[in-house]
């Protein structure tokens, strides 16, 4: 199958919570990660990259800033009058007024006007509270040649500390024979990457079997529940791929950046990943500045030090600042002599002149949006 | 029939540059990076937006691939609309016959259609080869206050540099008396700044008279502005005193780029009110190793620097190296400076490589300062491992390992 017979669908709020800090003026899919990116380019790019044509964003609440990121879609070119973006917002069905949007299910059942309108024979949803980069054609060719029914995107590595992860066995042929749910699990597994490729009428039947049985968890009674019913294969992510369970994995993944072949993996391969594009200057680097080991997005002016870390766009960092391990999101001040180590700013904090704040690598200080320190 | 404009503008964007040299051999001086993420046109282009002109037709002619890629739609700039937006206007086959731009009136006179499409009341006439900031809106209310058939920006220049300018004698009411053009003995400081308002109708009248008249080379400036002139149009003159630079040439391109290093130039580039859009390419973030040293630089996004920078421009993706040196330098998209190598008082066209170990350029201190001058590699150009290339020479082939490249 090729990817422009694939509808892509893209959940943009699922573990909200999980990083609270992040999201609580703003979706998961709208957090700002990578200097310049916010989640939701990730599986986007992924998604355009590979072909695909079509793209619904599914949306829950807090999503004016997603909203805003993606604009009409031109930036992944899915301003189209033939397909292109959608973003779906909540609609609930009279059944469901009374509880709202709960979970996948519903999320997928309220939409359902939107799967079958939709041309495309297959589907493919994601989450977005991970960063990757592999070709989705390399997953749709696999789903092929397997000949499956559902294919479920894995990773082998520590599993990630969220609800409703899949531990998977698989058979020789990558069959699924068994799916264990939300096992406390210290030693690295198998955990499926909430990726999923099927047809998209299995999706239709599927979804609505479930809301006809009131079941309402994708994991149990989607996938776990239909191990032995259908050929569900497991499809293992090549290259650097991330789930973000905490603020604390946030802030080392973004670091992981710093590593040249992860940023070659993940932003400088050949399959780009696309975001908004702004309209700021170039980085300006001043007289007394002292840069190591370090990610600057445009629009950055720098007269201080600064020391493995991330700068997203506008930072300012002023003179006689130190700046060491730290994120510091869109358009944060750092004032004259202020000392900062292991923080994570959201965007437009300002930390005035000579303050002294400094967490752990291990436990950053989170300073939220529009603060002044 | 599109809406009626009060103002649209016509850029004169169809030049060779050829004072640009290799620069400009395969594309069009509007379309030279400037500025770490821009090209020359963003500035006529966005000062259009801002100023409230969304009308605007780019003439084009010498080497326009280039040129039309990069203004494309125009969505950049918000120029990408239902009604009026940016318009590539190249030059076109008639029932009489093909003409190229044989001049800038001739441009213009060729797209009077397009003008009249919109049923301007005025007309802004600009060109691709300035670094500035301007209100149009501004100099137009001038105009307007003037009642005036034709409106010309003018600065004052340095005397000793004014005989190099199309100079201007104004009246205390701030009428033209005289035009000079690049006088041995100027009479004035007040230089053209090649930013015209014309009232629509007048002008249209004048072209039209010009094209008719064999003897005449087709150009504004000698021809159908002296043609007003001398039939007693109103003319004046606009005084502009902002940050301007013409960068016609390598050196004064290179000093513009150096003013935006500067903060006491006069050109902010970061002015949330007055911002230059432009197309801008996607790619990851800079990356500062902890071999970088950089200082008074400035850096675009996919630059990956583990050598020194001091007083350079660093377009998107370019590469320095360990131990590589770049002073005073202009290092354009996707070039790459190797291990060690020197680049000084340069200028490195797109995806030029510099070898390990190799020279390029000298300071004014170290060379005669007669033959001082920017050296120049041009684009997709590679200078050998251990290669010296001199101050004050473009290079447009490759300079073999360990030679010293002599200009022929």
């Amino acid at each position: 199958m090729r990817a422009n017979n694939v509808l892509g669908i893209i959940h943009s709020q699922a573990f909200d919570s999980s990083i609270q800090e992040l999201t609580s003026v703003r979706t998961m899919a709208s957090v700002p990660f990578g200097c310049r990116y916010r989640f939701i380019d990730f599986p986007l790019s992924n998604m355009v990259n590979a072909g695909i044509t079509e793209v619904g964003i599914i949306t829950k609440e807090n999503y004016q800033s997603l909203m805003d990121h993606i604009g009409s879609g031109k930036p992944w070119d899915l301003a189209r009058k033939r397909e292109g973006l959608y973003i779906l917002p909540p609609y609930n069905t009279s059944a469901q007024a009374a509880v709202g949007i709960r979970n996948r299910v519903d999320a997928l059942y309220s939409n359902m006007d939107f799967l079958r309108h939709s041309r495309h024979e297959y589907v493919v949803i994601t989450d977005s509270n991970a960063v990757y980069n592999f070709d989705f054609q390399d997953l749709f060719d696999f789903h092929s040649k397997q000949e499956a029914d559902i294919t479920v995107a894995y990773k082998h590595g520590k599993l990630p500390n969220l609800e409703n992860m899949q531990i998977l066995t698989m058979d020789g042929d990558k069959r699924v024979t068994e799916v264990a749910i939300d096992i406390a699990e210290e030693k690295e597994v198998d955990y499926a990457f909430n990726i999923y490729v099927m047809r998209k009428s299995l999706l239709e039947y599927l979804v609505k079997t479930a809301v006809a049985h009131n079941t309402t968890s994708f994991a149990k009674d989607i996938i776990q529940a239909n191990v032995d019913n259908l050929k569900i294969v497991g499809y293992e992510i090549p290259g650097f791929a991330e789930m973000i369970d905490s603020v604390r994995t946030y802030y080392n993944v973004s670091m992981e950046l710093l590593k040249p072949e992860n940023r070659k993996a993940l932003l400088a391969s050949k399959n780009p990943i696309v975001t908004k594009v702004s309209d700021n200057v170039p980085a300006l680097y001043g007289q007394d500045c002292v840069m190591d080991n370090s990610l600057v997005a445009d629009g950055c002016s720098i007269d201080g030090t600064v020391e493995n870390s991330l700068l997203f766009r506008g930072v300012v960092v002023e003179k006689g600042a130190v700046v060491k391990n730290s994120i510091l999101m869109q358009g944060t001040v750092i004032s004259a002599n202020a000392k900062v180590d292991s923080i994570i700013t959201d965007k437009n904090v300002t930390i005035t002149a000579n303050r002294n704040l400094s967490g752990d690598p291990s436990y950053p200080i989170y300073f939220t949006k529009n603060i002044v320190v | 029939m599109a809406r009626k404009n009060e103002c649209i503008a016509m850029l004169l964007a169809g030049g060779q540059g050829s004072r640009l040299g290799i620069l400009t051999h395969k594309i069009a001086k509007p379309a030279v990076p400037f500025g770490g993420k821009y090209r020359i046109i963003d500035f006529p282009l966005s000062n259009c937006v801002n100023s409230g002109i969304y009308t605007v037709g780019v003439l084009t002619q010498y080497q326009p691939l280039e040129l039309n890629d990069y203004v494309g739609n125009g969505e950049p700039w918000d120029l990408d609309r239902s009604d009026g937006g940016v318009h590539i206007l190249s030059p076109y086959q008639q029932i009489k016959g093909t003409d190229w731009y044989k001049g800038t009136a001739n441009a213009i006179y060729q797209n009077i259609h397009f003008i009249d499409k919109y049923d301007p009341e005025y007309v802004v006439v600009l060109s691709g080869d300035h670094i500035y900031k301007m209100d149009y809106a501004d100099m137009l209310a001038y105009h307007k206050a003037q009642e005036a058939a034709c409106t010309i920006a003018m600065r004052e220049v340095e005397w000793k540099e004014a005989s190099r300018f199309g100079l201007m004698l104004v009246n205390e009411d701030g009428t033209i008396s005289e035009f000079e053009e690049k006088p041995e003995n100027p009479r004035s400081n007040k230089a053209s700044m090649g930013i015209y308002i014309f009232t629509w109708s007048k002008l249209r009248e004048y072209l039209i008279a010009d094209e008719a008249d064999p003897n005449s080379s087709n150009d504004f400036g000698h021809n159908v502005i002296p043609a007003m002139h001398e039939a007693g149009e109103k003319m004046v003159a606009y005084q502009f005193d902002g940050y301007w630079r013409d960068v016609g040439t390598i050196e004064s391109l290179w000093e513009a780029n150096m003013d935006i290093l500067s903060p006491t130039s006069g050109i902010n580039l970061n002015d949330p009110h007055w911002k230059i859009y432009a197309r801008t390419p996607n790619a990851a973030p800079q990356y500062l190793a902890d071999t970088a040293e950089i200082k008074n630089s400035m850096v675009t996004e996919g630059c990956s620097i583990e050598g020194t920078a001091d007083f350079s421009v660093l377009f998107p993706n370019a590469t320095l190296e360990e131990g590589a040196n770049v002073k005073y330098s202009i290092i354009m998209p996707g070039a790459v400076i190797k291990k060690g190598a020197d680049v000084q008082y340069a200028i490195v066209a797109e995806n030029a490589v510099i070898g390990e170990n190799a020279k390029v350029g000298a300071g004014p201190d170290v060379t005669d300062p007669d033959d001082w001058g920017v050296a120049v590699i041009g684009e997709n150009i590679t200078i050998g491992k251990g290669a010296v290339v001199p101050a004050n020479v473009m290079v447009n082939e490759t300079v073999e390992e360990g030679t010293t490249y002599e200009s022929k």
